[in-house]
């Protein structure tokens, strides 16, 4: 199986859903004659053209807005935010617009747009440019909200994104950007709101989702090697939709579960999940939920501390030990 | 008779004669507008039909402000277009099949004049189930694709961006159609409405932006809220721009013909901006004291009623007569009428209502993995 970046596979989603559905147009700034600024969308310019890849000026609640106007008549814009840091100057439009305009018409019209780009700390950039906005955009019923970890789930939920008829939240990770992983040449699609079993254990369960599971399951493998114990590592995969289901068969099995994200924890995605365990798992659980996130501050500049700010395998290792 | 539309009373009932508080009821108010080509084509009856959406529209609203303040059957916020009329009817009126429209809040004018009956429009506002959004959108919200109207929209130019975006996707679909966009002064300051004007002259999309001036933006005036012109500022964006009298019809509909055609035959965008006047307050809680005196109000009921002034150019043309208006008036009051009986009769949405309409897929599960609705195909 080729082994691929995820910034690559990312890209080949791209090219794929551009190549099938004349419909699909790319747009964001420096997406095209620039590349792309992480050179996610290397080479679409010149496979596809100015008609479906077009770059935009620095105007946010301009074009996103367009993209969701023009959604409603049809087309499947997918719409690069820089970073997803950036989705504040178009809040209107993303949240108010994108994610309302089917509930107000009763259902009459659809927004099949794709909002995509990075959304990560630790990158050295300060707090302006590190923002993790999964669980406020989440907050928004009608949205849904993807993060994939790996290079096969970036292109496999992509491609399902691309194909969705209502809002999708894409948020990616420079810091995954040139992760590699086995991808399969042909053709497949991971559907919205189905987790991952990333590794079977029976100890304690993580539940995690974008480079957090990248983290905890270095995180399992320290625990495994140092203490001999089996964690489980479930992939979230996607925020909104949720899969339940998943996450409860794993806390059911391992009776102990510990939670991991880099976003910060007041009202986070974590303290939707702890409720949703102990309302519908809470016989099955034989310790407290705990959870590992950012330290609720803004992001740091200082690298040696935005390294502690962030959940790293040290931190996930010495928290679920603590549950042992 | 004609019916004198300045009285402030709404009732329509009142039968004392124009010329008492209508200066130049009596004479044919001539406008300039009226030998332009798209005018000077139009049929008796599609004037008269004009004529009839405009009263519909006050009558229908009327009959709103009726349901809440007096019924108390309407709540929320309801922004009444009275004294606007001939700025939707006419705008739509030039409308071709592939045109398309979007606007703000107070889009009960457009919803009618793009063809939306009255009683969903009615149950719509009841909060009712039967309304054109299920009861979920209210007044602010109201939608319908099938008429090419996409809204109804509640932040205040934050439909503008979507504007242009039906532009786009007319462009990119290579349609010969425009996206008529209309905002109101109040939203000529708004960042997000800039951002469309530069997408829009950068990437010359059919658009047309409309600007309804009402002179106050809530209670605010346009000159203790906007510098400048407010259309002029679209030299800067190096688009077409115009300024047209709202309350006469005939020129209402040869400006935006002249924009709309420029969208669509030479994909240029363009603001025009159509001077006009609300007689009710921005919102029904609005008590109109603050910001303008009354007398400014009765001086545009008095010279500049739209609906007025076309229902004497219509006389003049001897297209209407009084034994008409009285039919066509007792017509629109009906309706308003029964769609308020409609309204009334109509059950609310039900609990399970609530989580329906928020994803395409858990209310299509069946076809999970079809396309959705595609349009030009």
């Amino acid at each position: 199986m080729p082994v691929i970046s995820y910034r690559e596979a990312i890209n080949q989603a791209l090219a794929e859903e551009l190549e099938r559905d004349p419909n699909v147009v790319l747009m964001g700034e420096e997406v095209g004659q620039f590349d792309g600024a992480y050179k996610v969308t290397e080479g679409l310019l010149a496979r596809f053209g100015p008609r479906r890849v077009m770059d935009t000026p620095i105007s946010e609640a301009g074009f996103i807005g367009a993209g969701i106007g023009a959604s409603m008549l049809g087309i499947r814009p997918v719409m690069e935010l820089m970073f997803w840091s950036f989705y504040s100057v178009a809040f209107d439009q993303v949240l108010n617009n994108a994610a309302n305009v089917r509930y107000m018409s009763g259902g009459l019209i659809n927004v099949p747009i794709v909002i995509r780009g990075p959304a990560n700390g630790g990158t050295n950039v300060g707090a302006t440019h590190s923002h993790t906005p999964e669980n406020v955009c989440a907050a928004h019923p009608g949205v849904k909200v993807v993060c994939p970890a790996t290079a096969y789930d970036a292109k496999g939920l992509l491609k399902s994104a691309i194909r969705d008829n209502d809002p999708v939240f894409f948020m990616e990770n420079t810091i995954l950007y040139n992760e590699k992983g086995e991808v399969p040449a042909e053709e497949y699609l991971i559907p919205l709101g189905s987790a991952d079993v990333k590794r079977q254990g029976t100890d304690l369960t993580i539940v995690a989702y974008g480079r957090a599971v990248i983290n905890s399951l270095k995180a399992a493998e320290l625990l495994e090697a140092e203490h001999d114990l089996s964690v489980e590592v479930v992939d979230l995969r996607s925020i909104r939709p949720l899969d339940e289901e998943t996450v409860l068969a794993s806390v059911r099995k391992t009776h102990r579960v510990l939670l991991v994200e880099e976003n910060k924890p007041f009202c986070g995605v974590g303290a939707q999940l702890s409720y949703i365990i102990q309302s519908k798992a809470f016989d099955d659980l034989d310790a407290p939920i705990k959870r590992v996130s950012a330290i609720d501050a803004p992001a740091i500049y200082s690298k040696p501390l935005e390294d502690e700010q962030l959940p790293n395998p040290q931190r996930i290792r010495n928290a679920a030990l603590a549950m042992l | 008779m004609p019916f004198n539309f300045s009285k402030k009373s709404a009732t329509a009932d009142d039968k004392s004669t124009a010329s008492k508080d209508f200066d130049g009821a009596g004479g044919a108010a001539v406008s300039k507008s009226a030998q332009a080509a798209i005018n000077v084509k139009l049929t008796a009856e599609q004037k008269i039909e004009f004529y009839r959406t405009m009263l519909r529209i006050r009558r229908f609203e009327e009959r709103c402000l009726r349901s809440y303040q007096q019924e108390r059957k309407i709540g929320g916020f309801l922004h009444l277009y009275i004294g606007q009329e001939a700025v939707a009817v006419g705008c739509c009126s030039v409308m071709q099949e592939t045109d398309h429209v979007i606007t703000a809040y107070r889009d009960h004018g457009h919803a009618i004049a793009v063809g939306m009956p009255l009683n969903p429009l009615m149950a719509e506002l009841y909060g009712k189930v039967t309304g054109c959004s299920k009861g979920k959108g209210g007044s602010m919200h109201f939608f319908d694709p099938s008429r090419r109207y996409w809204g109804g929209h509640g932040i205040v130019g934050g439909q503008v961006p979507l504007g242009a975006g039906l532009a786009f996707a007319l462009k990119y679909k290579g349609v010969k159609g425009a996206a008529l966009t209309f905002l109101g002064d109040g939203a000529v300051n708004q960042g997000a409405v800039h951002e469309a004007y530069n997408l829009a002259a950068l990437w010359d999309l059919p658009v047309v932006f409309i600007i309804e001036n009402n002179g106050y933006s809530m209670g605010t005036s346009q000159a203790r809220s906007s510098a400048g012109d407010l259309a002029k500022r679209a030299e800067g964006y190096n688009m077409a721009w115009g300024v047209c009298d709202g309350h006469d019809f005939y020129e209402v509909r040869e400006a935006t013909e002249k924009f709309l055609a420029l969208a669509r035959e030479k994909s240029k965008p363009s603001i025009l901006e159509i001077k006009t006047y609300r007689y009710r307050g921005h919102s029904v809680s609005d008590p109109d004291k603050t910001y303008r005196d009354k007398a400014e109000i009765e001086e545009y009921r008095r010279t500049k009623d739209p609906i007025q002034l076309f229902q004497n150019t219509l006389v003049a043309e001897h297209i209407l007569n009084d034994t008409l208006i009285e039919k066509i008036d007792a017509e629109a009051k009906e309706e308003a009428e029964n769609s308020a009986a409609f309204a009334d009769a109509s059950p609310y949405p039900t609990l399970e209502d609530i989580t329906k309409d928020v994803y395409w897929e858990e209310d299509n599960p069946s076809q999970k993995k079809s396309q959705g609705r595609i349009f030009f195909d």
